[in-house]
């Protein structure tokens, strides 16, 4: 625990200090409404679409993060660094997915925000609470897949191309669940209530893929 | 070393004749389908190729358990192999599902059959095995991350039917369900015999492969021993694992 949160705290430091994957996100996401607006040529959008276009752009966005998420171990040698202290290596799991969460949470402190002035037709403050709800349950499917493939990929030539295509099935059924959460949210005669089936089916996502996690990722520090 | 070549002819006849009993029967016995008619039959490839397919990929991710719990590379061949022939019937059972799709209800692709989507989304997902395991150089660490990647996959198949098929209303005609079949006497009786053909053919072509890659590497050992390292052509680069 205390491991992951050293690790943690290097890697937030790191962030604050080189600002190298948050700007990225933060202006992917912007840019990404600027294209729906003109790709869907709709001023304002609510209901399941506008729920698709939040979903989608914050996957897409959380994306950039996955990638980088393991780049600087590869490159100055954390890795080995990592293995060759005498610590639990699970902690390198839970700190990077918190640290994944984390960056997923503040890219949505910006983008939700700026989806509600762009493109959200009705109020955004309203809906607010649910969509926190929500949002946080997908940020851990997210992060806890993102650490996963990020790892996976990152040891692979082509760890660019690798990471988003393993990732974007994997996160499909999460997606699912979070668009189809969000929509009745967003509908313009006012925040429709929680549906539980989907909040049920993106905890058990979660879950599932947690434990899956945690059991498989020693197999990939090992050299 | 296991040459898996033992009992292969006994059961590539046994597959044959099954599969032959299983054409029969569909095409001369079972009766028509009340409302698909003859299209109907297609049902007796598509639903045990896809049943098959689901299952290579689950089994695959069992034998990269045993890959990691074992340290075998052996079974990282297996699991490599299960994978790689789930992943044939499973195109092959998405072709299959959208003959169906078109002949039934007119397009070639529908998106609010859950079965057919989620279908997609596991070919999709399984897809990136092969150049996963293409870009890592490393033999080793090669089959570790590809066995990791089996395992999260069988984990992904069951889960992400779920979130598909909650996502949809229900159209596909729903074969078996847990309570039991709601197929008629001669239609469940052609169905089982197909899947056992299926499953049968599955395990027939996985042994062959198995056999064909053991003889592979045993021969190159062989001609290693017998010509020197420096002899030998180096391996073509290849997904498959080359012990």
């Amino acid at each position: 625990m205390k491991t992951a949160f050293t690790v943690l705290r290097k890697d937030l430091l790191l962030e604050l200090r080189t600002l190298e994957t948050l700007p990225a996100m933060a202006l992917f996401s912007i840019s990404t409404f600027v294209i729906f607006h003109f790709g869907l040529n709709q001023d304002t959008i609510h209901g399941q679409l506008a729920a698709g276009v939040l979903t989608a752009t914050l996957l897409f966005a959380g994306i950039l993060g996955v990638n980088r998420l393991f780049v600087a171990e590869r490159e100055q040698g954390g890795f080995d660094a990592f293995l060759l202290a005498p610590v639990d290596r699970s902690s390198l799991l839970l700190a990077k997915a918190t640290a994944l969460f984390l960056f997923l949470v503040a890219l949505e402190v910006i983008a939700v925000p700026a989806f509600g002035v762009l493109l959200l037709g009705p109020p955004l403050g309203p809906r607010l609470p649910s969509l926190i709800v929500v949002l946080a349950l997908a940020d851990l499917g997210i992060a806890v897949i993102g650490t996963l493939v990020s790892a996976l990929a990152v040891q692979t030539r082509a760890r660019d191309v690798i990471g988003p295509v393993m990732g974007l099935p994997l996160l499909i059924p999460a997606l699912i669940a979070t668009a189809r959460a969000i929509g009745p949210l967003l509908g313009t005669v006012g925040p429709g209530s929680l549906p539980g089936k989907w909040l049920l089916i993106l905890a058990l996502y979660d879950l599932v893929f947690a434990l899956v996690a945690y059991a498989v990722f020693d197999f990939l520090l090992e050299d | 070393m296991p040459t898996y070549g033992k009992g292969l002819r006994g059961l590539s006849i046994l597959t044959f004749v099954t599969i032959a009993v299983a054409l029969i029967l569909v095409f001369f016995y079972v009766p028509l389908d009340a409302t698909q008619g003859f299209i109907q039959k297609i049902f007796y490839i598509h639903v045990p190729l896809a049943i098959v397919s689901l299952c290579g990929f689950v089994f695959g991710g069992v034998l990269a358990v045993m890959h990691l719990r074992t340290g075998d590379r052996r079974y990282d061949l297996r699991s490599y192999v299960a994978i790689h022939m789930a992943l044939i019937f499973g195109v092959a059972a998405l072709l299959a599902g959208s003959i169906w799709a078109k002949a039934s209800w007119g397009h070639w692709w529908v998106w609010n059959d859950p079965t057919l989507v989620s279908y997609l989304i596991v070919l999709l997902m399984f897809a990136t095995y092969t150049p996963l395991r293409f870009s890592i150089e490393d033999p080793e660490r090669q089959a570790r991350y590809a066995s990791v990647f089996a395992i999260v996959g069988g984990a992904f198949v069951p889960l992400n039917f779920i979130a598909v098929r909650a996502a949809q209303e229900y159209v596909h005609p729903r074969v078996l369900t847990l309570t039991g079949s709601n197929l008629p006497g001669p239609m469940l009786l052609t169905f089982l015999v197909s899947l056992l053909g299926i499953t049968l053919l599955y395990i027939t072509l996985w042994k062959y492969e198995m056999a064909a890659k053991n003889t592979r590497i045993q021969m190159r050992a062989l001609r290693r021993r017998l010509l020197g390292d420096d002899d030998i052509s180096p391996l073509q680069r290849s997904a498959a694992p080359s012990l």
